[in-house]
């Protein structure tokens, strides 16, 4: 017994030693989103200036679609647009765009040069819906299945590779069942 | 030639912007509700920063934050009620208490057993470093003792 | 040129200190002097090599030498002399240099001790510094390096952040590492007498000097560090509870337990496996406190860049030095039987309470620190542990050992009288009781609570001063004659009672802080006023002006109590270099507590944001841990009293090993 106590502070060690060295291949700031397999909150956004076409949650139901959160502030969102474009392009999914805590008239200029890949866009001036949807950052992009469920969250810009391998063979298999 | 490392290796001992958290235009009028608030923000994390809760953080989204915790407490909700709305969209991530579940049982319990265990352990050595009591003197030892009083008397 | 002469300089120490653990290792077993002797020049070596490292570094920056790259990051052609110095070791690779010269320091101080330490000891404890500076100097030299160059030379550099940029850098991280290096002397002091089989008295008396130095040390390192981030981050806190500010405080916690065991060790011979797992913890808890800070595991707000690929690294060394320690301790610490015997009521059982406390206190903060980690990692679910919950489990264990400690001061060794200690005790608690009701009856009813709080404080006040006034029999005799006996009493007690009072005027700090705190923010115009804890407050003007590498909004605020008035000024600095904005807080200290003017953004042109707020009792806290420093400061000059006169001899004897030897 008393052998035993001298070996256990050893191996509380071992156990925190050994927490420190998976927790070195995990992302502290990484926070799983709370809407997984969830619905969709309800929501009814208006449309950004320039377009007469606003967002709601029910605009989301009946396919599989991309919900993307974007702003012109954000300079992630211009890295991951060219990709977005090119999805639109291929036509494979519908693109809703989230218009984040924008000016009036900025989001709509950004576009205009940029290009638009979004078949319909919401305006978030407040962030609300942004709130509600768990967002904590630009840009973030939501895989939405044909009953409106939320069954994925990317966080950060969608580059090629992480459309590829990740968002669409996940959005082939939903459109499937 | 030329190296530039990634942009990680400027940041060098960031201590954090400037703590601010509840701007004067966030301010509700009705002091108990706002009271309320300000309450609720210490105890909710910031999901953007590092580390600090609502009440502290300038972060546009923990402005937005506090911006709707006030909405509905204006709305009437309850304290419980506004809790559970973010922790429903953003996790039990946001709670800077965390709940008592299966999950967190040994950090709410780890206090009492760590308290409880030094106790225990402190008893048992303690005792057993108690000075043993003089031993009794032996007959012959006590007659010497007798036969020394009664000789002085 | 001077770049790779530091360079070298690193090279030279990581060579000296490779061969001054293991040349002085064989030397304690072969018990051969001229090894030893090889082994302490080494140590004398490696401190003079980390030395010119550090000295080619500072001139690097002070010459603002660009064509270093750790230069280039982190200063400006701009910024002022004084900065350009200090920001040395305001990034990564410079903390690092300064830590490996501080930790160079105590192995020169503790390798010039030869003759006053039994030689087997010395050797051990002294190899085992080398083998940690080793560590720590193949860290920088294969991670961490600070000379790398950069050519061609950018112009000019990237600058220093600007919240460093501040007389805080100057003073905080120096006594921090001062505080956490420190414990790496007892640390091998534990190794030592677990490897020799024996840890006693004499121990007990070599060891204490250094826990007490890097214990005060680290109190003044992490008081600096509050003080800082209470004036510098707007926020008007001191202490939120972030990972990085547990990391500093959990040895600071199993230090305090270390210098209180220690003191049973010395007298009693008994606790001493105690003692040495606690002078493992320690400095273990320093390591891990590095770990956290630069590997990125949990996130911070005062996080250094973080890299994986050096947390690999310090993971490492945390693997071999508190792991071989602990393996060392499962083995060897059974041998270290107590012999000395004490009654249930006694100082000695009292010291062991308060480690009780201060140990789940210690076990607290970590468990809480961690846990969201360790829920990752078993579960993948993400949680956060933070102020509310350390407020909530925190405070009533170092309440109860608040309370313990005033009476546990006044305990006599091995027995002691309870019914004269609740004699002397009974001014201390019917002071705690009065100061209660007051509290009670003058503050706001929902800020009562606070009573509970003074109470204590005054209690543990109380008990120091009662402990001073019956060692210097105050009352019944001559005031001459006590105030001799005061200059004459032992320091180690004097600093003892000095360091619980610091310890009071801090709680009392940090309870006036905690309840009685009152905040006012609002948009100001030039002009307007604003009202906080009775003081009328007016913005009387706003201008811009120029520092030497920064703009600034400079407001100055009009403060007015009765017939008190005074002036504070509070600036809003942008830094062009790093496009950052910086506060700086107006504080005037007065009437007890701190009147804090913040000035913020005037984002829509119809004012600034201006926090206000008025911190009773604030400055207690800082007080208090100088009190609580100097205390123990005063207690490490004591160079005690030997238990025993044969082993006085043999600590001050060269021949100490011998004198020593099982009876």
């Amino acid at each position: 017994m008393r052998r035993f106590a001298l070996f256990a502070p050893l191996l509380a060690f071992a156990l925190i030693g050994a927490v420190f060295a998976i927790g070195l291949t995990r992302d502290p700031a990484r926070i799983p989103s709370a809407l997984i397999d969830r619905p969709l909150p309800d929501f009814a956004l208006p449309p950004i200036e320039g377009r007469t076409e606003g967002l709601s949650s029910e605009d989301l139901k009946g396919e599989v679609s991309l919900l993307n959160v974007f702003g012109s502030w954000c300079a992630s969102c211009l890295i991951e647009h060219p990709t977005l474009m090119e999805i639109a392009r291929s036509g494979d999914v519908a693109v809703y765009g989230l218009n984040w805590k924008d000016r009036p008239g900025d989001g709509a200029a950004w576009l205009a040069r940029h290009g638009d890949p979004y078949a319909r866009i919401g305006d978030d001036p407040r962030g609300h819906v942004v709130v509600a949807l768990g967002v904590t950052g630009a840009p973030e992009t939501f895989v939405i299945d044909k009953e409106g469920r939320v069954r994925y969250k990317h966080v950060g810009p969608i580059t090629p590779e992480v459309w590829r391998r990740t968002l669409a063979p996940l959005i082939e298999e939903l459109k499937r069942t | 030639m030329i190296r530039i490392r990634p942009i990680l290796a400027a940041a060098a001992l960031v201590l954090a912007a400037p703590a601010a958290g509840v701007e004067p235009d966030e301010i509700l009028d009705d002091p108990a509700l706002e009271s309320r608030a300000r309450a609720l923000e210490e105890t909710l994390r910031c999901v953007v920063c590092q580390s600090q809760s609502l009440a502290e953080s300038n972060a546009p989204l923990a402005k937005d934050m506090r911006l709707i915790l006030r909405e509905r407490l204006v709305a009437g909700d309850t304290d419980e009620e506004v809790v559970a709305y973010l922790v429903d969209r953003y996790g039990e991530y946001v709670l800077l208490k965390p709940r008592v579940k299966p999950a967190t049982l040994a950090l709410w319990a780890a206090p009492f057993l760590a308290l409880l265990a030094g106790a225990a352990a402190a008893f048992l050595y303690v005792r057993r470093r108690k000075p043993a009591p003089p031993a009794p003197l032996k007959p012959e030892e006590e007659e010497a003792v007798r036969a020394l009083l009664e000789g002085r008397e | 040129m001077i770049p790779e002469i530091g360079h070298f300089a690193l090279a030279l120490a990581f060579a000296a200190a490779l061969a001054q653990g293991p040349a002085l290792y064989a030397a304690a077993r072969a018990d051969d002097e001229r090894l030893a002797a090889f082994g302490r020049r080494c140590a004398y070596l490696a401190l003079g090599a980390v030395g010119l490292a550090f000295a080619s570094l500072a001139a690097a920056y002070v010459a603002s030498d660009f064509s270093v790259l750790n230069v280039y990051e982190n200063s400006h052609s701009q910024k002022p002399l004084i900065y350009k110095f200090t920001g040395t070791w305001g990034n990564h690779e410079g903390s690092m240099l300064l830590w490996a010269l501080i930790l160079a320091l105590y192995g020169g101080a503790l390798a010039r001790q030869a003759r006053a330490i039994p030689a087997d000891l010395h050797r051990l404890a002294l190899g085992t510094q080398g083998l940690i500076a080793a560590a720590f100097l193949a860290f920088m030299l294969f991670t961490s390096n600070p000379f790398e160059r950069l050519l061609p030379a950018p112009p000019d550099g990237a600058d220093l952040n600007p919240l460093l940029q501040d007389i805080g850098l100057a003073l905080h991280p120096p006594f921090l590492y001062l505080g956490y290096v420190g414990f790496s002397v007892p640390f091998s002091f534990a190794v030592a007498a677990l490897i020799r089989g024996r840890a006693d008295s004499v121990w007990a008396r070599l060891v204490r000097p250094w826990a007490l130095a890097a214990w005060s040390f680290l109190t003044v390192g992490i008081a600096l560090g509050s003080w800082w981030a209470y004036y510098e981050l707007g926020w008007g806190g001191w202490w939120a509870w972030d990972p990085v500010e547990n990391a500093s405080f959990m040895p600071w916690l199993a230090g305090t337990a270390l210098i209180h065991s220690i003191r049973v060790v010395e007298r009693r011979d008994a606790l001493k496996g105690w003692a040495t797992l606690l002078a493992i913890a320690a400095f273990s808890l320093s390591l891990i406190g590095t770990f956290l800070v630069r590997s990125g595991v949990l996130t911070s707000i005062h996080a250094f860049a973080v890299d994986p690929e050096r947390g690999v690294f310090i993971l490492a060394i945390l693997f071999a030095a508190v792991g071989g320690s602990l393996t060392v301790y499962a083995l060897r610490a059974g041998s270290l039987a107590p012999t000395g015997a004490f009654a249930p009521a006694s100082r000695e059982t009292a010291l062991i309470a308060n480690n009780v406390l201060l140990a789940a206190a210690c076990a607290t903060v970590f468990i809480g620190t961690f846990y969201p980690l360790f829920v990752d990692v078993a579960t993948g679910e993400r949680i956060s542990v933070g102020p509310p919950y350390f407020n909530m489990v925190f405070t009533p264990i170092a309440a109860l050992a608040m309370a313990l400690a005033a009476a546990g001061a006044l305990m006599a060794w091995k027995r002691a009288d309870l019914r004269a200690l609740a004699r002397r005790l009974a001014p201390a608690g019917a002071a705690a009781l009065v100061a209660a009701l007051i509290v009670a009856v003058v503050a706001e009813r929902e800020k009562a609570a606070g009573a509970g709080w003074v109470a204590l404080c005054v209690w543990l006040a109380g008990g120091a001063l009662a402990d001073l006034a019956g060692r210097v029999k105050l009352f019944g005799a001559a005031p001459g004659a006590a105030a001799r006996r005061l200059a004459g009493l032992p320091r180690a007690a004097v600093g003892a009672a000095l360091a619980h009072f610091g310890l009071a005027v801090f709680a009392l700090g940090a309870a006036g802080v905690g309840l009685w705190r009152t905040e006012e923010v609002r948009l100001m115009k030039e002009g307007d006023a604003a009202h906080v804890a009775g003081y009328a407050v007016m913005l009387a003007s706003v201008e811009n002006t120029t520092g030497p590498n920064y703009l600034a909004e400079r407001a100055r605020f009009e403060a007015r109590k009765g017939a008190r008035e005074t002036t504070l000024i509070s600036e809003r600095r942008y830094y062009p270099v790093r496009g950052m904005q910086t506060t700086e807080a107006g504080i005037r200290s007065q009437g007890g507590g701190d009147l804090y003017v913040s000035l913020g953004e005037n984002a829509t042109g119809e004012g600034w944001a201006v926090r206000l707020y008025f911190n009773p009792f604030v400055g207690c806290l800082w007080w208090g841990a100088g009190l609580a420093a100097l205390g123990g400061a005063l207690a490490l000059s004591d160079r005690g009293r030997a238990p025993a006169r044969a082993a006085r001899g043999a600590a001050a004897s060269p021949r100490a090993a011998a004198a020593e030897a099982p009876a």
